[in-house]
């Protein structure tokens, strides 16, 4: 049991320091509701210029993200934004 | 010039009174007049890792407050001539002192001293506030652990927009053992992340229990903690000494010769 969790699993100081970086990132953008929202805000002003989006269905937090498709992740900050109808504003 | 140094860490149990003792008593060997005082108002504790707990008369708030004058409150620690211990109150909470009397007894400390050693509380209210507010230079303890590490990381930020003037790092309980099969981060892992100069790292060591229970700091001793505490005395003072970490064998051969040479 012991040895296949060795095999199958990573070494467990690398996922403290994995964890740590993503916390300390979310930690230090001071990532309360409040800012999350105010971050939201601002992407649905931006974003909204270009597409049709629903600022309510905005999704932003922290994350992992693997940069060159390798094993090693980093802390990332993500935006989901769902868009409502395709047809652009603008450009085009 | 004395220089009057805080030794905090945020998060609780991570070794903040032990170094703060060590370090004192290790810098009091080396010849350096030092004043050891306990911050924790409310929650004393230093006197006992010294040893000294039997012999408290007055406190710094008796001291704060004008009940005794400073020389009434300091216990000379009669192993050491140059180490002094300023105790805490133990009936009183955080709200008995505020940070401008702390920078006043600082200052008065500064005369007689050539170090002055704050152990802070844990936490990130009034206590730290009292404690860092006259000190120069600030230590900040950690252990290789997540929850450790994220307080360390926010006092870290507190101390920078306080404008603290130096800020070290000392990564305490390490086992080396546990690193090597990758099981606990290393201390480069730790510096990487908190991004602060290391003063020094401190080995997982039982003979630190041992030397609590009885009331007696191992710095200088022929210990692993006991030389990685005084190579941090040395490095306060200037010394430029290489920074490893004494190891403090577990395996069955370091048990081994740890019996043998006791027998």
């Amino acid at each position: 049991m012991n040895r296949r969790r060795r095999v199958t699993q990573k070494r467990s100081g690398e996922i403290a320091r994995k964890r740590l970086k993503i916390l300390l990132a979310a930690d230090k953008t001071n990532s309360s509701p409040e800012f999350l929202e105010m971050i939201k805000d601002d992407i649905y002003q931006v974003v909204s210029r270009y597409m049709d989006i629903d600022s309510s269905e905005i999704e932003v937090g922290f994350t992992k993200a693997w940069p060159q498709g390798g094993p090693e992740y980093e802390p990332a900050f993500y935006a989901s934004i769902p868009i409502r109808c395709l047809s652009y504003k603008g450009i085009i | 010039m004395s220089e009057v140094i805080v030794i905090t860490s945020g998060k609780g149990g991570v070794g903040k009174t032990t170094t703060s003792a060590n370090i004192g008593t290790g810098l009091a060997m080396l010849g350096m007049r030092t004043a050891l005082i306990d911050t924790d108002i409310g929650l004393r504790n230093l006197d006992v890792v010294m040893g000294l707990e039997n012999r408290i008369v007055y406190n710094l708030v008796d001291v704060v407050e004008g009940n005794c004058r400073m020389k009434q409150a300091l216990i000379r620690d009669k192993r050491y001539p140059n180490l002094y211990l300023l105790p805490s109150a133990q009936t009183r909470d955080k709200s008995a002192v505020n940070p401008e009397q702390m920078i006043k007894l600082t200052e008065d400390l500064k005369d007689d001293f050539d170090y002055i050693l704050l152990d802070c509380p844990a936490g990130i209210e009034q206590g730290f506030r009292n404690a860092i507010a006259g000190a120069d230079r600030a230590l900040v303890v950690t252990t290789p652990e997540v929850s450790a590490i994220r307080d360390a990381d926010r006092i870290i930020g507190l101390l920078e927009t306080g404008d603290m003037g130096q800020i070290q790092l000392i990564v305490n309980r390490v086992r080396t053992d546990m690193v090597r099969r990758g099981d606990m981060m290393s201390v480069d892992d730790v510096m990487d992340i908190l991004a602060v100069p290391l003063l020094g790292a401190v080995p997982d060591d039982e003979s630190i229990v041992i030397s609590t229970n009885q009331g007696e700091p191992l710095a200088g001793t022929d210990t692993p903690a006991g030389q990685a505490y005084m190579d941090i005395c040395k490095r306060l003072l200037g010394e430029d000494i290489p920074l490893s970490i004494p190891e403090a064998g577990r395996g069955f051969i370091s048990r081994l010769t740890g019996f043998l040479k006791r027998a």
